[in-house]
């Protein structure tokens, strides 16, 4: 249980830190810490196949895409001035976690169901096939609108014609 | 009692993570920090579904939504950078005021 607290409290801090920092790739870095201490977290709670997809797609894809996607937008310093006030952002939070703690709580101390003797691998490919379709949809959908967003804009022969003469 | 003590410290860490995520979410204006806090509330997404999962006997279903979830939450944060990398393109810069400026 110390090593739960111990993962989970770093894992805090590395988002803490990712919010906080001011520069751009430090704050993906931070993230990429976060993700990795998040993999060993549900490894050590008993998932690890979750994990090893969060360490490998949340640790590493992600953070590619966002050195990738910082080295072309360059770096921008992130200390804009907030249009919510930083006293009323805190209310909200209050707020959120009131609401929060109300609706968790009284679930998570639910007796709970008749335990289920189900692997991953069945309750991905089998119960949830169709979902599981569904998710590799939404990956092409992914794949193709950033590949869309990202391409150049073409520039039509007729008019490169005429920006030469 | 070793188990339920697990859970309850990670359900207490999942509601720390989404209360930094929705921080971030309220105060960020750069664009890219924005998407790093909806990372971060997605992170305490992942966990809950497990949490969840386990405190009530069905692990198994909990993990398979959390694959569902990290597939999704991978899509929206490549679709969200490409469209911050073009609004820096025509806005030049990464402020989600200048998103306004786009409106004709």
């Amino acid at each position: 249980m110390a090593v739960q607290a111990l993962v989970l409290a770093s894992m805090l801090l590395c988002a803490v830190q990712a919010i906080r920092s001011d520069r751009l790739l430090v704050s993906a870095i931070w993230l990429a810490g976060c993700s990795a201490l998040l993999g060993l977290a549900l490894a050590v709670l008993g998932a690890p196949e979750v994990g090893v997809i969060e360490l490998s797609v949340g640790a590493g894809l992600v953070t590619v895409i966002f050195v990738f996607a910082i080295s072309i937008a360059g770096e921008e310093p992130a200390s804009y001035r907030s249009f919510v006030p930083r006293s009323l952002a805190r209310v909200l939070m209050g707020l959120f976690l009131i609401l929060l703690v109300f609706l968790a709580v009284p679930r998570a101390v639910a007796p709970a169901l008749a335990p289920q003797s189900l692997t991953v691998v069945r309750a991905i490919w089998e119960i949830r096939a169709l979902d599981t379709l569904l998710q590799v949809t939404l990956i092409f959908c992914g794949v193709l609108g950033s590949l869309g967003l990202l391409a150049e804009p073409r520039v039509s022969v007729s008019a490169a014609k005429g920006g030469a003469q | 009692m070793n188990g339920i003590s697990v859970w309850s410290i990670s359900l207490v860490a999942v509601f720390a993570l989404v209360m930094v995520g929705l921080y971030g979410l309220l105060i960020m204006r750069n664009l890219i920090k924005i998407v790093v806090s909806l990372q971060v509330f997605a992170k305490g997404t992942i966990l809950v579904m497990v949490v969840a999962g386990g405190m009530q006997g069905q692990l198994a279903v909990g993990s398979s939504l959390a694959v569902t979830v990290i597939v999704a939450d991978t899509v929206v944060t490549v679709i969200a950078l490409a469209l911050a990398i073009q609004v820096r393109r025509y806005c030049g810069t990464l402020d989600s005021r200048a998103i306004s400026s786009l409106k004709r």
